[in-house]
């Protein structure tokens, strides 16, 4: 069944899922763009645009988010070890699609200490990086709620997405060459419930819902903040990639980057927004010298390496204008 | 819990003092998050590290592990020098006018009757004047020089700010922020909950940690109300169901006093539990002991238990010690006075203080057996994993049989919760392998031993053949039959005394709660607090609806909580002397003029005139104690008193070591550290990411906190040229373990006494099974010291020494 006597998307992650199984309700219908495809259908009907709002003066840093994504998605990041912080694994790898970043920040203004921790992942820009970075069609799709997804078996792992993300979010998965990231459980949102971490936060701090309503929760959350003396509390929805659907209420919203290393005005590369088909790929390699000293400098030495034979085959997919049938977002990746 | 879990967004001010309930309670921590967004509340952390609760708060106040007595005293004493105290509360419903014996006094750190030889008080000055008509005297006006009230005055005076800091080493104006919002709570419309857990039990004197900020609460006018309390996290899902139940060696079910080996008789040992109300017209409902003892003892031994024959308190064990707890199992163990040990639950080799102790206790047992769902240290501890288990595994002779037990997700039963709530649970998954029930494998044992009985004899054969044994499967009872049996039931009809024509129950119904109890063998019950929770309406603790009437947070139709389904404990103390609400907007209950009506049941008879029947029934007094009388083993009220293994010395008396009643074993004095030789102050604790020796087996779990680690300030690590992720030995007395450190700003040296202390947090779920790095855990350092009540083991303040090292040889995966 579709949500056709429902709303068009979840209104909140709280929610249990019925019994019965339901028909995905988010189709080829509902994309309103796809990587390198310049020729997409427009939409047949508009989604109403959800949002993931991450509180971060309510977590508790307890990554019963990552615990939940690492079940739903079935990644199994390694036992690693500890080097002397919290954050397990270290950073976002293939097998870990959101991360607890802690920060021991010692506020200026009060002197006194403040462990900010914030959930690291997708951002879902509006306008996406790395969707435009994508020189393989159909590998990364955008709906009309806003759900930035990668569909793997498109992906030929080349990395401009990495490239092409101001958040440094997705990574490259050495076993089978395809990019991973959080999906805002597109799965789950198409059959009626919120992602997994939003359902599994113990405080609340992570909301789902449709974008307006989690900015008028966001402002009445920082109303509290500020009347708990955090004057510049506010709301993090960039503008420099067009918002976001992941949205973080800020304790020093003046001070993003505090908050292992959140960019204060992220936008796309001027080179990812202007290339169009082969001129990408001149233009990936003007952005990766460009790019040393860069806030995303780390980006580059964990990227994979695009091989000779993968940029053929890149070109020669761009050049065909493959299109695959949009991904049914209850497919689980083998 | 006095109050529950959803009670807690009540509040106006959350005190985590004692506790990291974000950390370890991560679920129960959003009503706390419910509480700061819907009503504005503030959150206030004391902690010696800055802990992942405070990581959320709006204070947060360094402490040092081990002086929360200091504090809390000065805050009473704050509260009383700046007139912020609930007046009439204090007055009406605890013991502030009650005079003293004169002979009770307070010097140099200990109260009299302290005998050192004895290492114990002679408790009998700890006590109330009493009159002619055998009821306590009073004096309402508080003038009395040695009224209640006038002694805590005293008593507390010299607990200042100045004192805080030299102490504990809070900032005073931090010290005094926190005071001042605490103060504000005075008010009978503004509430303050306490949520505490192991940072306050586990050290020699931990009931004093809970009696102070109890003290304080009362004083506030915050026990019973909504949104107030004191509120004690249970650490397992299922603890508080372990003590309600008696699964403590001095303890029978419900809170019923083990006989003593004094007590030779029923009379005897009901002589001294007559509870007689101290001031007239009180209720002091423990008066009812018989009827709950007896109905025990029926459901024990049936029929066998009779008039005649004392209800077969012969059968019962008489203790010759105060507590077979676990200290005392493994000393008997070390003197080889102990052959076979049954571990139901239970990982000792990681749990228990000093490790060292723990495995030798073990290797001179000829047989254990474990019983979990998981494999435990316990179960191996006689294999070498090179420096994570260094033993001489053929020198051990100890045979081991290690039992699968179901895990709690394969089972059904109940779990009661932290808020006394029986919650009913089904299986959701099919036991492995031969995993089998615990009430199986019980049952099983059971049944082969009185077999061994029925054919051999024995010394005294007759406890055990003649146990009530009537089960559908005397295999296997099932979870259903137990709850039955702990609810009770008629085992004659149980006729209305006022009426004996009228039958209340008939024979052989389950009787609706402990009301019905009697003391004339006609009734039965496992467990007189649980009644009610299986009667003739059913299993109440299956109930799921979750309607909550005005939002109170009562929800009384969700499961069943003891006692009578009460959710608030002492909840008629939420109104005032004639039985209104003191907030009309937190309102619990209230008299109709012929009753008390509200949202909860009331904690007092339904018709209890409110100006003659005070609140609190459980008391003789009808009141609640800021001075404990001998109820404590050190102490009516409490001071302050160093862990036995300190960095400073108590400055009420520097020759006094740890609690002077604390519970210690003579073996055990020369593992003791000094502050010389051990200079750093370590703390244990538990985080997030982990359930105790659990989910190292679980991958995930695993992944996301793979590795032991100490934590330490970037002043030691300084100091030491420790560096973040590098290797550390820590040691103590009485042990050593390898650790990565993890040096962090949310720990910071401490004055303390004008000394620098530093801390060491130690956190504990590694071991060397699993899926997780094989690690250490803190119990490889800490004493072997038990609180001075109640034998709980001091692991949060003991010192330790650190280096940097190298990693620990034997293989860092498990």
């Amino acid at each position: 069944m579709s949500m056709a006597n429902g709303p068009d998307s979840p209104r909140t992650a709280v929610s249990n899922p019925p019994v019965q199984p339901m028909a995905s309700n988010l189709g080829a219908g509902d994309l309103i763009r796809r990587s390198a495809t310049s020729d997409l259908p427009p939409p047949t009907r508009q989604l109403t645009p959800v949002a993931k709002l991450i509180d971060v003066s309510k977590c508790i840093g307890c990554k019963a988010c990552q615990s939940a994504c690492i079940e739903w998605n079935d990644t199994l990041p390694a036992v690693g070890e500890n080097v002397g912080v919290y954050e397990n694994p270290h950073d976002l790898t293939e097998n870990m699609f959101t991360l607890m970043r802690f920060t021991e920040w010692v506020n200026p203004a009060t002197d006194s200490l403040e462990w900010l921790i914030r959930k690291d992942g997708c951002m879902h820009c509006a306008d996406p990086g790395c969707l435009k970075a994508c020189p393989a069609p159909g590998a990364i799709v955008q709906y009309s709620n806003g759900i930035v997804d990668f569909i793997h078996e498109n992906c030929i792992g080349c990395g401009y997405c990495v490239k092409g993300c101001p958040f440094n979010i997705p990574r490259i998965s050495k076993a089978d060459h395809r990019s991973y990231k959080c999906t805002l459980c597109s799965d789950r949102v198409a059959v009626g419930q919120g992602p997994a971490c939003a359902k599994a936060c113990p405080t609340q701090a992570i909301v789902f819902g449709t974008k307006e309503d989690m900015k008028k929760h966001a402002e009445g959350r920082i109303a509290d903040l500020k009347s708990r003396g955090y004057s510049q509390a506010g709301l993090y929805d960039p503008p420099g990639v067009g918002g976001t659907h992941v949205m973080y209420v800020l304790h020093h919203a003046d001070k993003p980057q505090i908050y292992a290393g959140l960019p204060e005005n992220p936008s796309i590369s001027p080179l990812v927004q202007s290339w169009k088909g082969v001129t990408k790929y001149v233009g990936m390699a003007a952005m990766s010298m460009l790019a040393v000293g860069s806030v995303i400098h780390g980006v580059f030495g964990r990227a994979n390496r695009v091989s000779r034979e993968e940029e053929e085959e890149a070109e020669r997919l761009v050049e065909q204008g493959d299109e695959t049938p949009p991904h049914d977002p209850r497919e689980r990746r083998p | 819990m006095t109050n529950a879990w959803t009670d807690i967004k009540n509040t106006d001010l959350v005190v985590v003092m004692g506790g990291n309930a974000a950390e370890a309670h991560p679920c129960g921590f959003k009503w706390v998050t419910e509480a700061k967004a819907h009503r504005g509340a503030k959150l206030i952390v004391v902690d010696p590290r800055y802990t992942r609760t405070a990581s959320v708060s709006d204070v947060y106040a360094p402490i040092r592990q081990g002086s929360d007595i200091t504090f809390l005293n000065a805050v009473i004493n704050y509260c009383i020098q700046n007139d912020k105290v609930q007046w009439e509360y204090t007055k009406a419903y605890t013991n502030a006018a009650f005079i003293v014996k004169e002979g009770f006094g307070y010097a140099d750190g200990l109260f009299s009757g302290y005998d050192e030889e004895k290492r114990d008080y002679d408790r009998s000055s700890w006590d109330y004047e009493f009159g002619e008509d055998g009821f306590a005297k009073v004096d309402p006006t508080l003038q009395h020089p040695r009224c209640v009230w006038n002694l805590l005055k005293a008593h507390v005076a010299a607990y200042t700010p100045e004192l805080v800091e030299r102490i504990c080493g809070t900032p005073r104006q931090k010290f005094l922020q926190i005071a001042g919002m605490i103060a504000e709570c005075s008010s009978p419309t503004k509430t303050m909950t306490s949520m505490y857990a192991l940072g306050w039990t586990q050290h020699s004197h931990g009931a004093q940690n809970i009696r102070a900020m109890a003290m304080l609460q009362l004083i506030l006018g915050n026990i019973g109300v909504r949104g107030g309390g004191m509120n004690a996290l249970r650490g397992h899902s299922n603890i508080q169901g372990l003590t309600d139940l008696g699964l403590m060696s001095h303890l029978l079910t419900g809170y019923l006093n083990m006989p003593t080996e004094k007590e030779v008789d029923y009379k005897t040992y009901m002589a001294s539990r007559q509870f007689r109300p101290l001031r007239p017209g009180q209720t002091s409902y423990w008066q009812n002991y018989s009827k709950f003892m007896v109905s025990f003892q029926k459901a024990m031994w049936g029929d066998a238990a009779t008039a005649e024959n004392d209800w077969c308190y012969h059968y019962l064990s008489k203790l010759d010690v105060p507590a077979y707890d676990i200290l005392r199992m493994f000393e008997l163990m070390n003197q080889g006075k102990v052959n076979g040990y049954i571990c139901q639950g239970f990982n000792p080799l990681l749990a228990f203080p000093n490790r060292g102790k723990v495995a030798a206790g073990l290797a001179r047992l000829k047989f254990l057996i474990t019983m979990d769902p998981l494999e435990t240290e316990t179960a191996r501890f006689w294999e070498n994993h090179g420096d994570f288990n260094d033993v001489d595994t053929k020198a051990i002779q100890t045979e081991v049989f290690q039992l699968p037990t179901v895990c709690f997700a394969e089972d059904q039963g109940s779990l009661t919760n932290s808020g006394r709530w029986l919650q009913w649970f089904w299986p959701a998954a099919t036991p492995p392998g031969e995993a089998k029930a615990d009430t199986w494998i019980m049952a099983q044992i059971f049944l082969r031993m009185r077999e061994l009985y029925r054919k051999e004899g024995g010394a005294f054969p007759d406890p055990i053949l003649n146990l009530s044994w009537q089960y559908h499967n005397p295999g296997e009872p099932e979870p259903e039959e137990l709850a039955k049996e702990i609810n009770g039931r008629a085992l004659t009809d149980l006729r209305d005394p006022a009426d004996p024509s009228r039958i209340l129950v008939e024979a052989g119904k389950q009787v609706v709660n402990f009301s019905q109890l009697r003391d004339d063998g006609s009734t039965m019950s496992g467990c007189w607090i649980y009644s009610g929770c299986f009667n003739e309406a059913g299993n109440n603790m299956a109930r799921r609806d979750n309607h909550d009437p005005d939002n109170t947070g009562a929800h009384p139709n969700w499961t069943f909580a003891w006692p009578l389904n009460r959710r608030t404990l002492y909840n008629r103390a939420s109104a005032d002397l004639d039985g209104k609400p003191w907030d009309p907007s937190r309102k619990l209950l209230e008299w109709d003029g012929a009753k008390w009506v509200g949202y909860d049941v009331p904690d007092i008879a339904p018709t209890a005139k409110p100006r003659d029947v005070m609140p609190f029934i459980m008391n003789q007094e009808g009141v609640s104690r800021l001075f404990a009388r001998g109820m404590l083993r050190d102490g009516p009220f409490p001071a302050h008193m160093e862990p036995f293994e300190s960095p400073i010395a108590n400055p009420f008396n520097p020759k006094m070591r740890g609690n002077p009643v604390g519970r210690i074993f003579e073996s055990d004095v020369a593992q003791f550290g000094t502050s010389e030789e051990f200079p750093y102050a370590a703390t244990s604790y538990r985080l997030t990411e982990h359930f105790h020796y659990w989910t190292k087996h679980n991958r995930v779990n695993a992944a996301l906190q793979p590795e032991f680690f100490v934590e330490l300030s970037e002043e030691l690590a300084r100091e030491k040229g420790i560096a973040g992720g590098s290797w550390v030995r820590v040691w103590s007395k009485r042990g050593s373990v390898r650790a990565k450190a993890v040096v962090t700003k949310r720990i910071r040296p401490l004055i303390c006494d004008g000394k620098t202390v530093h801390v060491i947090g130690i956190p504990l779920h590694w071991g060397f099974v699993g899926a997780a790095r094989k690690g250490f855990g803190p119990n490889s350092l800490s004493p072997f010291v038990g609180e001075a009540n109640i034998e709980t083991p001091g692991y949060k303040a003991f010192l330790v020494n650190i280096e940097p090292s190298t990693a620990p040889r034997g293989g860092v995966v498990a």
